[in-house]
């Protein structure tokens, strides 16, 4: 008897009625975070982390019945015990640990296991069966270390600065950019923003998470306040006409993809930068391992590839059927 | 190899010309001789013979990784090129070498050839541990032999230019033929013009453009020179200390496949430098490009292909005379002296005067152009009468006036299968043009190869390819093609900003690289031309 099963609305638990990450509206949903493919509209109620919850407040209607929850926080629903508990992943992201009769189990969502500033760090969760997702799940993903990722974005925008050019630093709107921000040096220059990522800023900045000062990019009028500027936008932007206003600039990228060159050339960007919020490959393996569990589904990703890796390690590995999307090259539609 | 490296990450870093010529100048100002001639070398498209097979990489690598095969396939899939997955897969330990590039290329790259298996995979595996990331990818692309970074040959020639003080046409020269890469040839190579001449090295080629308007913008029909535009390869037929030397203008020396023509270069004066078009020719005419493809790449001919195909030179020009550069004086002079030149040479019609198609108005020569097919020509050639001989390709003097104005040579980026009765064969190909250091696509085409010729393109594309996108590959830019097309116009569907009508492959040009291709600048001319 399992705990969780794959239908065709999302993980779902029978013994407590409730979905995870559902990808069709449902009755109760439990939310792992609040990126775009996680979060479905019109649920009549939804669960989230206390951290998580003014995010997700900005991805669903105002009269959506959302209830927050403390990490590691137990709840009854309908007999089943969930909990909560960081994922590391965006501000309130959270993994869902699930127990019904001695047996648990755990969802990851997303996650990383690398330092990030802006939200609570990734814990270990002991299970039996995991869900991991597996963005990265190629041994070829091997995240360099942040402080040497953002000296190079410095050393980026400082010779920009020098040859006349504004800093185009491209990341996702929620999640990525704060996490960019949290890096910058704000002596470098002044630091920008993009409208979509100016709104998710002052919802971490309402959280409580301290970041550096930040102008929108529009609220400006002069030019010359542009200059030496870095400015802060979402990976769709450097398509648009809105790029137009910056005058000469350089882009760059924040992503896991940028690792590989291919993925950098293919969207003519000048820069890549590798600065993912997912695990990579060493840090995935280290994550299941450190969860003891015995039986490992894996999702969104190469999920293929890191369940037979698994399986050849000895554990009960499958690779399931998601919706979910992970961190992706090209600009993802309806992410602002 | 450390600094190699860091120039070779700064010419992948940026898109725009200048800055990567900046990063080569920079870089060939500090460089000991001895290292900087093999960046020369690599950088200007000279490639590594493949030392290591693929199959033995992929091994030794995966078990360096601590990995299974399929592992790294998967990686491999991802990633699309051996030299980088290789790179990403091994352990990052921090490590940086001391050592010179030339020290690697000289003491550890080239003596791997020959060597047994298990030297080999030792060798590789001391060098992946000694390397740092960045140097081990460069070190991985040499040990591959696909070393293409973005830099052309021209980008060298333009930052050897800046760092000696020397014109690009100097350097452009010095560099022509064969050399060996050693601090001698790289001291010679920046050393203070002295109209040296090795015995071999041809003239950088003087290229035109498609003529892209009405040629009575070019002024008073009196002050040009117009030619039959034949159908060949382009070719420099040297004779110098006694010895002759044919090269093709993708720099192959093509000696001992052209007896016929070596037989009557002897009888060339002592320092003569021809330029002409190589071609098949019977009687008063030629034969069609595809019976000259009978003789290229055949390196021993036999009485009867002699015979069937013989191949004449039609000479234009004449860049040396009596061992002296004649370059700058004005055409109609060269012509003339390469008239009676060849008046005096009994070749037995093999070299060949390329004459004047004498005319009094621009109208005489559009009539006469409406015959180049019936005469085997592809069009005329306008020449301004008092145009030098410069170097590589320069708008305003040497015009390209075609028959059907709108060709393009394009390279080949992506294939997919085709269906029916071409189903599980590449035919379907997407063609690039060159924008700064990059290729833009620019037109699809399926048609017009032989098939014979798919079959070759279609075994390259299983080869060569460097991505898979469902059906579709990316493959290694390597093959061009003239594109020929009924009409272009500008569009914002497409990447290059225009779009055309009817493109079809109007030859494989076997002896173009892919750096010969044209560039948008030149397909974006063509807009006016069409009237869009």
């Amino acid at each position: 008897m399992t705990l969780l099963r794959l239908t065709d609305r999302g993980l779902y638990c029978a013994a407590g009625d409730f979905y995870i990450d559902p990808w069709a509206a449902v009755d109760r949903a439990v939310v792992t975070h609040a990126h775009g493919d996680h979060v479905t509209w019109g649920c009549n109620a939804y669960l989230t982390s206390t951290e998580g919850f003014g995010v997700l407040g900005t991805r669903l209607e105002h009269e959506a019945s959302v209830q927050g929850v403390t990490y590691g926080e137990a709840l009854n629903l309908g007999g089943v015990h969930v909990s909560l508990h960081p994922a590391g992943h965006i501000l309130g992201s959270s993994q869902v640990r699930v127990e019904d009769a001695g047996e648990v189990w755990v969802v990851s969502g997303d996650y990383k296991t690398e330092p990030d500033p802006t939200c609570t760090p990734f814990e270990p969760v002991p299970c039996h069966t995991f869900i991991t997702e597996s963005t990265f799940g190629l041994p070829i993903y091997h995240w360099p270390s942040g402080p040497a990722v953002f000296d190079d974005i410095h050393a980026w925008w400082r010779a920009n600065q020098v040859a006349g050019k504004a800093t185009l630093l491209l990341g996702y709107a929620l999640g990525k950019a704060q996490r960019l921000l949290a890096g910058l040096d704000p002596s470098v220059g002044p630091i920008l923003t993009h409208g979509s990522v100016e709104r998710m800023t002052e919802v971490y900045r309402a959280a409580g998470v301290a970041l550096p000062p930040t102008r929108h990019v529009g609220s400006i009028e002069d030019r010359a306040d542009r200059l030496g500027a870095l400015v802060l936008a979402p990976p769709s932007a450097d398509a648009t006409t809105w790029v137009r206003r910056l005058g000469a600039f350089s882009a760059g990228f924040a992503s896991g993809w940028m690792a590989v060159r291919g993925a950098r050339r293919r969207r003519s960007i000048d820069r890549g930068f590798v600065v993912s919020d997912h695990v990579d490959w060493p840090a995935l393996l280290g994550a299941i391992r450190e969860t003891g569990a015995e039986r490992v589904w894996v999702t969104h990703g190469y999920s293929a590839v890191v369940a037979r890796w698994l399986r050849e390690q000895g554990l009960d590995a499958v690779a399931i059927q998601t919706r979910f999307e992970g961190e992706r090259d090209e600009p993802a539609t309806g992410d602002p | 190899m450390r600094s190699f490296a860091r120039l070779y990450a700064a010419l992948d870093e940026t898109t725009a010309t200048g800055e990567k010529i900046d990063a080569l100048a920079e870089y060939f100002r500090h460089a000991p001789p001895r290292d900087a001639v093999w960046a020369v070398h690599f950088l200007g498209g000279q490639r590594p013979k493949r030392l290591v097979g693929a199959a033995r990489l992929r091994l030794w690598a995966a078990a360096e990784a601590g990995i299974p095969d399929w592992l790294f396939d998967e990686s491999y899939q991802a990633v699309g090129d051996l030299a980088e997955t290789i790179t990403l897969l091994l352990p990052d330990t921090g490590v940086s070498s001391d050592l010179s590039l030339a020290t690697w290329v000289e003491e550890r790259l080239l003596p791997l050839r020959g060597q047994d298996e298990e030297v080999q995979r030792r060798e590789m595996v001391r060098a992946w541990r000694e390397l740092g990331r960045q140097e081990r990818y460069v070190w991985n692309k040499l040990i591959t032999g696909s070393f293409r970074v973005g830099a052309s040959a021209r980008m060298v020639e333009r930052a050897l230019a800046r760092v000696s003080g020397l014109s690009e046409a100097v350097i452009a020269h010095r560099l022509m033929g064969a050399w060996d890469p050693t601090p001698e040839f790289f001291a010679r190579l920046l050393a203070p013009d002295d109209q040296d001449t090795d015995t071999s090295r041809p003239y950088p080629f003087f290229l035109a453009y498609a003529l892209d308007r009405e040629p009575d913008a070019l002024g008073d029909v009196a002050e040009w020179s117009a030619e039959w535009k034949w159908d060949g390869i382009r070719a420099q037929l040297i004779r110098r200390s006694g010895r002759t030397f044919i090269w093709s203008r993708g720099e192959e020396l093509m000696n001992g496949r052209f007896p016929e023509l070596e037989e009557v270069a002897a009888l060339l004066p002592e320092g003569t430098v021809l330029d002409g078009e190589l071609l098949p020719w019977i009687g008063a005419s030629p034969l069609p490009f595809a019976q000259l493809q009978r003789r290229i790449g055949r390196k021993t001919i036999g009485k009867k292909l002699l015979a069937e195909v013989p191949v004449v030179i039609v000479a234009y020009d004449l860049p040396e005379q009596g061992g002296v550069d004649v370059r700058q004086l004005p055409l109609d002079e060269r012509q003339a002296r390469l008239a009676v030149l060849l008046q005096g040479t009994a070749s037995a019609g093999r070299l060949r005067f390329s004459a004047r198609v004498e005319a009094a108005s621009w109208d005489d020569l559009r009539l006469a152009r409406s015959h180049a097919r019936e005469m085997g020509a592809e069009g005329l050639m306008l020449k301004r009468r008092s145009s030098p001989y410069g170097v590589g390709r320069r708008r305003g003097d040497w015009w390209k006036w075609k028959v059907m104005p709108l060709s393009v040579d394009a390279v080949l980026m992506y294939a997919q299968p085709g269906s029916g009765r071409r189903a599980g064969l590449f035919t379907d190909y997407t063609f690039g043009v060159w924008e700064g250091g990059k290729l833009v696509s620019f037109a699809k085409a399926y048609s017009g190869l032989t098939g014979d010729e798919i079959r070759r393109v279609d075994a390259f594309v299983r080869r060569n390819t460097l991505e898979k996108f469902g059906p579709v590959r990316t493959v290694k830019p390597e093959l061009v093609f003239e594109l020929a097309f009924e009409g272009i116009q500008r569009s914002t569907r497409h990447k290059s900003g225009v779009a055309v009508r009817f493109p079809r492959m109007a030859r494989w040009r076997t002896d173009k690289k892919p750096e010969d291709a044209d560039t948008i600048e030149t397909v974006r001319a063509l807009l006016s031309d069409a009237g869009a």
